[in-house]
């Protein structure tokens, strides 16, 4: 047994969080800023913040993860980080040339004071900033909230340092994306393109966090949004934040600063999300839908309507971010199966209104807890008081699967140990096809290799 | 296929060198040139290293915690490790180092799979934090009755005041079980070295000595700096059983607590990773009295070399014979693989950036497939790692490593024992047999490039200047190596591969090199019509990859 620890009695715990369903905001704050053309992240603190956040995201998506760090040392701890920021702006500019440096804060950083604002603007005095480049930050204490939190903290830097309002609207509306891969946001603006909504889609990771391999090394990869497109976001006809935790605020503040009227929903996974996406791409861009996307729409209606029998009942548990785990729950129930246990240590009262809304009526046995101590030994300990038929989250489910012999679909952050994700979205009617897909497929295999003889068939 | 590329000797690389710092502001480059080195194994030549990365230069360092949390303890499986922190520290840390460890029952202690973290929230950095690790360790207690209790303090933790060390004494007492802390900040050392050296000197004060172990074997050691990394310490313990050699403990690759508290009770220690520990086998000596010897068993002739020095130092005609036997009987099978590997590898070239050890040591095994390291360099080490412990003495102590707190170790009046008798000790003193260490650049070519915590820039040039067949390093500079179309080898986790210490473990790294530099793909990269624009439109044509 890999957890062989972990008791079936639950005790309750409000200082000691085991295993946890969440990381720290500062990762957050780098991925979102990969997601921005020709953009270095930078971690004001100490080293090993960004030694463990690139490892991280290079072990899920198995690309350069490029990003710098101020190196804090009992002095910077003491003094303040001001000098290593400034010294930190100068070589990189003179070294590795990007765009835009997307300062995010940690702990440290915080737990000091250091004021980034002055720290930027003595950088820009001292002529540290060169002509045409731009350093923006965001502050993210990873004391408060998730990995989230800082996702959506970098995504409201570059609305403040960008986001313009000319006066003159832009036939255009912006999709602020969740967390979600670059195969997901590749297909956020396919599925745009295939509406004929002219999108601006920011934090977009397609095209840098999915890199081809051409034989040669590109420091700052050809995708993410660009500067122009940031700035004609503030003359957008309206925005739509595709995730509450991720994208509420940068929405307000578009709103606030550009008069740009936001709408959030959920990211785009599973029947229902989708349908609301598109219908708001509908609505808000004034065009009717096409028949490739009811067509679509329709091929994933029929492999459900083939193979529903194998999902029914199923119960399921669930670990991740609420933005995704939100609308994955509604899925599932929509798949008349049981999503009984799910937890996000991202904390946010939204989450208990919205899963009370989805479970209530058609899963009452569901618990569901978000935050504090709700980690993923706790979701263990449930699962080991009534078994579940399918774990679907990140890579740290491998041990629960195999002590409890239990189907494991990888989904979330991070995969560290499989591919794929990168590549093919959970997100649209597509996503939703090949994560009913890997569901059969994890059950009927299960099946098959489990099953005696006497019951073993070659047609399913 | 052979390359023999730079066969009548390494090129000159003064005007890469040059290239690299030309692009650096002018105080940036006069720090970085000192850590860069054409190396001339006739001279002693000096290295800037241990000193701070320079802010933006895209380091691969890592941070204290890591190397006290992740690196240190990480391997022991019987205690539980709770980091004192925002969540992220102990998410990252939590089995993203590759230690495999053994137990021979469920019914046995192993917390390795779990993550524990106070995860602090913005009360607890103003407030202060001390209470909630109090009950986090009153928790852990309820829950697994584990008979040891590590803390492990993060970079807000020491600034906002709470004492890690203080709460560890104060839940001995409470709980009655061990409550060892880390006070090992992210922010105090340069590097990962900072938290090896916090990690042993604890563990060396607290545990080790507090257990008499039944006194089994004749040949009783301790292994020092062996991690564990893809089953390494697998492959060197079933080459110490077939040897009947005791092994007290490992520091800290597959270990348990006890292993800790036994320690002062071999008669030998054996030093793998110089860098994160030689200060530990010194203390071991001082203390106890049990000489130590670098060892190394990464590579096969080098692993015999280290059986026979074993073997040399205990002075048993059965164990000297036992030890020969059992190289006659490894060797063929190492032989073989080596063979089949060297067609494809001769006269390839590697490069290594990683560690404090890994990257001297793996050279061995390049050089038994016939490959040369052109260029080499340690993230974290310290200068005897490059130049050798002759210059111990003379390195400065600037205010960085004066964070670390050295411990005065005095002899044991109870527990000290020769181990040898004063004329054999003498002699084998005299031969330079105890604590010889002559660091990686005496045995690169001359005109390698030697690099201390080398930056992405630097690395970027180098690969395009010599074009390696290998490189190794870490994951950060995985992926960026592989898109500049150069098979990378992480020399942390070997990509899931391994074991490569040993004898097993050198027919493993030879199979994976094999495989590496003569893998289809890398020759596929480039499509057909990229080459031969004519291509387009034609039917039937046979197309050619590099």
């Amino acid at each position: 047994m890999y957890l062989r620890h972990t008791p079936k009695e639950i005790k309750e715990r409000s200082a000691l969080t085991i295993n946890p369903a969440k990381t720290c905001q500062p990762i957050g704050a780098m991925y979102a800023a990969l997601g921005f053309n020709g953009t270095l992240p930078h971690s004001h603190g100490s080293q090993g913040c960004c030694s463990y956040h690139r490892s991280t995201l290079s072990r899920h998506f198995k690309e350069p993860i490029m990003a710098a760090t101020s190196s804090f040392t009992e002095g910077s701890a003491v003094f303040g980080g001001q000098s290593n920021l400034l010294q930190a702006i100068d070589t990189i500019f003179s070294v590795y040339e990007p765009e835009i440096i997307a300062v995010h804060s940690t702990c440290l950083s915080e737990t000091i004071g250091d004021d980034l604002n002055q720290i930027i603007q003595k950088a820009k005095d001292d002529g540290k900033i060169p002509a045409g480049k731009y350093v923006v930050h965001a502050n993210t204490p990873s004391y408060v909230g998730s990995h989230i939190t800082g996702f959506a903290n970098m995504i409201s830097g570059f609305v403040k340092s960008f986001s313009e309002h000319t006066g003159e609207k832009k036939d255009q509306l912006n999709v602020i994306s969740g967390w979600v891969e670059p195969s997901d946001m590749r297909e956020i603006k396919r599925i745009a393109a295939m509406m004929g909504v002219k999108i601006v889609l920011f934090p977009d990771t397609s095209d840098v966090m999915d890199a081809p391999q051409l034989g040669h090394f590109t420091m700052y990869p050809k995708g993410g949004t660009t500067i122009e497109e940031m700035k004609s976001t503030g003359d957008s006809r309206f925005t739509l934040g595709l995730g509450s935790w991720a994208t509420t605020d940068a929405a307000i503040k578009l709103e606030k600063k550009c008069k740009v009227n936001f709408d959030i929903l959920d990211l785009p996974i599973g029947i229902r999300a989708t349908d609301a996406f598109v219908n708001a791409l509908s609505v808000y861009g004034a065009v009717s839908v096409p028949q490739e996307i009811i067509d679509e729409r329709g091929r994933l209606m029929d492999m459900l309507t083939d193979m529903y029998k194998y999902l029914h009942g199923k119960r399921v548990a669930l670990w991740g971010d609420p933005d995704q785990l939100i609308p994955l729950t509604q899925f599932l129930v929509d798949l008349d199966m049981k999503p009984v246990y799910i937890v996000s240590g991202t904390p946010g009262p939204e989450f208990d209104t919205r899963m009370k809304e989805i479970l209530g009526e058609k899963v009452p046995e569901a618990k569901f807890r978000n935050g504090a101590q709700a980690d993923m030994f706790l979701m263990h300990q449930w699962i080991k008081n009534e078994p579940v038929d399918l774990l679907i989250g990140n890579t740290y489910g491998k041990f629960i699967e195999r002590d409890e012999n239990t189907p494991f679909l990888r989904f979330g952050f991070p995969i560290l140990d499989r591919v794929g994700h990168s590549y093919f979205p959970y997100v649209g009617y597509n996503g939703a096809i090949r994560m009913v897909e890997k569901m059969l497929n994890l059950f009927l295999d299960k099946y098959d290799r489990e099953c005696t003889e006497d019951k073993a068939e070659l047609v399913m | 296929m052979k390359t023999d590329k730079f066969k009548d000797g390494l090129p000159d690389p003064s005007a890469l060198r040059d290239e690299m710092l030309e692009k650096y502001p002018t105080k940036v480059a006069k720090k970085r040139a000192k850590s860069m080195v054409i190396n001339d194994p006739a001279e002693q030549q000096e290295v800037q290293a241990n000193v701070r990365t320079i802010p933006g230069i895209i380091t691969q360092r890592g941070c204290t915690y890591a190397g006290c949390k992740g690196v240190i303890l990480g391997p022991t499986r019987n205690v539980v490790n709770i980091t004192h922190g925002p969540i992220g520290c102990g998410f990252y840390s939590w089995l993203t180092r590759r230690n495999q460890t053994h137990t021979d029952s469920d019914m046995e202690e192993n917390y390795i799979q779990y993550c524990f973290s106070t995860d602090m929230q913005d009360s607890n950095i103003v407030f202060g934090g001390e209470n909630k690790l109090k009950d986090a360790i009153r928790e852990a207690y309820d829950l697994f009755k584990p008979e040891y209790i590590a803390v492990f303090a993060t970079c807000p933790v020491g600034l906002i005041g709470d004492d890690v060390m203080r709460v560890a004494q104060d839940m001995t007492q409470e709980l009655g079980i061990e409550v060892i802390g880390f006070a090992c900040e992210g922010y105090k050392g340069v590097s990962q070295s900072a938290g090896h050296h916090i990690a042993n000197n604890n563990i060396f004060s607290q545990f080790v000595g507090t257990l008499e172990p039944k006194r089994e074997g004749k040949y009783r050691i301790n292994m020092l700096g062996e991690y564990n990394i893809g089953g390494d310490a697998f492959e060197i313990e079933r080459i110490l059983d077939k040897l009947d050699i005791t092994l007290v403990s490992t520091f800290s690759g597959n270990s348990t607590v006890e292993q800790f508290r036994s320690a002062h009770t071999a008669d030998l220690s054996c030093v793998m990773c110089h860098r994160s520990i030689n200060y530990i086998a010194d203390m071991l000596e001082i203390k106890y009295g049990i000489p130590w010897i670098k060892v190394n068993f990464i590579g096969a002739e080098s692993t015999a070399k280290s059986l026979r020095k074993i073997a040399q130092y205990f002075d048993d005609p059965e164990l000297t014979a036992k030890v020969e036997e059992v190289i006659a009987e490894e060797m063929p099978e190492v032989e073989a693989a080596r063979a089949k590997a060297f067609a494809k590898t001769e006269g390839k070239l590697a490069m290594l950036f990683v560690g404090g050890s890994r990257a001297h040591h793996y050279q061995d095994l390049f050089r038994e497939l016939g490959m040369k390291t052109v260029s080499a360099g340690y993230e974290f080490a310290h200068r005897d790692d490059y130049e050798g412990r002759d210059v111990i003495p003379t390195i400065k102590i600037d205010a960085d490593s004066r964070n670390i707190p050295e411990l005065d170790i005095e002899k044991d009046e109870e527990l000290y024992r020769e181990r040898l008798d004063a004329e054999r000790k003498a002699k084998l003193e005299s031969e330079g047999f105890f604590r010889e260490y002559d660091g990686m650049m005496v045995e690169m070519d001359k005109n390698a490039l030697v690099i201390d915590d080398i930056s992405h820039w630097e690395s970027e040039k180098l690969i395009e200047f010599y074009k390696p067949d290998v490189f190794c390093a870490g994951i950060k500079e995985k992926y960026i190596v592989q898109k500049m179309g150069i098979p990378m080898k992480q020399l942390h986790s070997y990509d899931y591969g391994g074991p490569y210490a040993g004898f097993k473990g050198a027919i493993n790294f030879y199979q994976d090199i094999e495989v590496m530099v003569s893998a289809n793909v890398w020759k596929m990269i480039s499509a057909p019509w990229e080459k031969e624009p004519e291509l387009v439109g034609r039917v039937g044509t046979e197309v050619e990859y590099a």
